[in-house]
């Protein structure tokens, strides 16, 4: 199958994510223990958390289907204090943001925004850049990017998914 | 009308005893119309004109639906990945059913029929067993959708086909027709993936009632001109469901759940009226031969397309089991075969056999693993396709209700 593998950026792991055609996508996690869990979206907002076996990795231990609002709440107990990657809770209008860190090895490193072609590329949008204690809004295409940066990505599932891809280049 | 309002009531309330028993309804609904139809318990005459307008109905929004379900990424990049399995599956799958057809001496056209109902698993009651048995993150499910895929992609050009022969146009206005229908298919595809956005912009609207009338009109008038050009109405419903993606498609699919449920109701029990009771206990025997032959090469087709995609032995045997349910496609094809009034026992034949893989699929789905990992551990050593055999024999008999369809699936493996 097509497991679109987007590197770990260094500093925050990513979810992997595998479409499941007429279902929805499956987002897999690798713990640094090397336990998988992975996570369902499906297509009516459910989601269905899985844990996998240590005897066959393939198969699930844990199967938990959860409503959209049950969701919500583990998410909230989940994230250290209590906020989300997703800064914006618009999953009703299909756009999500993420914080997504660039690394001190990256590509970018001291390039400009405009040399990532990110909106051309992807259609999402820069909205701010976090650095040290200053955050910086709207960053113009001349913004000289540096590695520590955590850039405020706002689009689609796939235009953000594309985005971590482009910005965890080395 | 009092007639028509009690088929749906009935079905209604056959509905609520399947979900009680975690059943799917097909079947249920396949007896209701056998139990009324001609020969059966309660003859009903007058509401056949309806009932047959919402069978033509049932099966252009279950299509539809399909299509939805899909964006056209999806099936282009699963056609350009996972293309050697959809053949595997084909060949292994399609073949029985036309030999089958050969072997009772019904001709070529019937043995393309039956090739049809044997191909194509149940993409519905697998989606329904694999959430059931909280296998939704398990590696090898992308597998076994993805074959689902391919096979749902297949009827696009398989319908045409069969609509031309059984129209029994020549083979030069047969090719026409073909050619039409895959550039057809084709041209939407292309489209779909490029412009979809446009589309579904054209169709969007924030009011429900809208969107509802925008997207079955548009159905039904393509898949009216779908039929106009020899094209079967069925995929012209399917492309429209490709052709729509993004938001449109999540609030047609909510909007028209239940339009579906009850026009697929409608059209089961309408192919169920169309087939005389009688008329299944002469075609047992070769159905129960056809579900166990098929029930193994669907095993064997999941098995090695998972191998391809790198897993583990357990979840091979997991992936090959999934796939053994057949169901509303099955019908669907047996269902344009059985209108176009070729041999008389295919309807009975498919129905049977669609009876007996609707409700062993979900079985074999639990216990083929655990089955042939018990075999091969006994054996010590890879084995092909053998410990299956044992699978489906053990697992009938693991439930009581089924105990005689085992032993008749013994006796007609011993006669075969």
């Amino acid at each position: 199958m097509a497991e679109s593998d987007r590197g770990p950026a260094v500093g925050a792991p990513r979810l992997s994510s595998t479409p499941l055609p007429g279902i929805g996508v499956r987002y897999d996690l690798t713990t640094r223990e090397h336990r998988r869990i992975s996570v369902v979206a499906h297509r009516d907002g459910a989601r269905t958390l899985s844990a996998y076996r240590q005897d066959d990795p393939d198969a699930c231990a844990l199967s938990v289907r959860l409503t959209s609002g049950e969701a919500t709440a583990l998410v909230d107990a989940l994230a250290p204090d209590h906020h989300s990657p997703n800064l914006l809770s618009t999953t009703e209008l299909g756009l999500v943001a993420e914080r997504i860190e660039l690394a001190s090895t990256s590509h970018w490193n001291g390039r400009v925004l405009g040399d990532t072609r990110m909106r051309t590329e992807t259609g999402a949008s820069i909205v701010a850049v976090l650095r040290r204690a200053e955050a910086i809004p709207s960053p113009t295409p001349d913004f000289r990017l540096a590695g520590g940066d955590t850039l405020i990505v706002i689009g689609t599932r796939e235009g953000v998914d594309t985005a971590a891809a482009i910005l965890g280049r080395e | 009308m009092i007639e028509f309002g009690a088929i749906i009531l009935g079905l209604g309330l056959l509905g609520r005893f399947a979900g009680r028993f975690r059943l799917s309804p097909i079947p249920l609904y396949l007896l209701a119309g056998l139990a009324f139809g001609e020969g059966g318990l309660l003859p009903l005459g007058t509401s056949e004109g309806f009932v047959a307008i919402g069978a033509e109905i049932g099966v252009i929004l279950l299509l539809l639906m399909l299509g939805l379900e899909y964006t056209a990424s999806d099936l282009v990049s699963n056609l350009r990945t996972q293309y050697p399995a959809g053949l595997v599956d084909a060949a292994l799958n399609a073949l029985p059913g036309a030999a089958m057809a050969l072997l009772l001496g019904w001709g070529p056209v019937a043995a393309v029929v039956l090739a049809g109902v044997t191909w194509i698993s149940s993409s519905g009651v697998i989606a329904k067993v694999l959430g059931d048995l909280g296998r939704l993150g398990n590696r090898e499910t992308p597998v076994v959708l993805s074959i689902l895929v391919l096979e749902d992609l297949s009827m696009a050009v398989y319908l045409p086909i069969l609509t031309a022969l059984l129209a029994g146009t020549s083979l030069a206005a047969g090719s026409v027709t073909l050619a039409v229908a895959l550039g057809t298919a084709g041209l939407v595809l292309l489209v779909a993936v490029r412009y979809g956005r446009h589309i579904s912009r054209f169709v969007s609207s924030d009011d429900p009632e809208k969107l509802l009338l925008v997207v079955l009109g548009l159905t039904l008038l393509v898949a009216g001109l779908a039929q106009q050009l020899q094209v079967s109405a069925a995929v012209g419903a399917f492309l429209v469901g490709i052709a729509l993606s993004g938001e449109v498609a999540e609030g047609a699919h909510s909007l028209l759940a239940p339009l579906r449920d009850l026009f697929a109701a409608v059209f089961f029990v309408f192919f169920g009226l169309h087939t005389d009771p009688a008329s299944i206990p002469p075609v047992l025997l070769p159905a129960l031969a056809l579900a166990l032959v098929t029930a193994l090469t669907k095993i064997a087709t999941g098995y090695w397309a998972a191998r391809r995609a790198g897993v583990s032995a357990k979840g091979r045997w997991r992936a090959g089991g999934t796939l053994v349910a057949r169901g509303e496609f099955s019908i669907v094809i047996a269902g344009l075969a059985v209108t176009a009034g070729i041999e008389p026992s295919l309807g009975p034949l498919a129905t049977a056999y669609v009876l007996i893989l609707v409700i062993v699929g979900p079985l074999t789905a639990r216990w083929t693993e655990p089955v042939a990992m018990w075999v091969t551990d006994r054996l010590r050593g890879p084995m092909p396709a053998g410990p299956g055999e044992g699978g489906a024999a053990s697992e009938t008999s693991r439930s009581a209700p089924l105990a005689h369809e085992a032993l008749d699936e013994q006796s007609a493996a011993d006669r075969a």
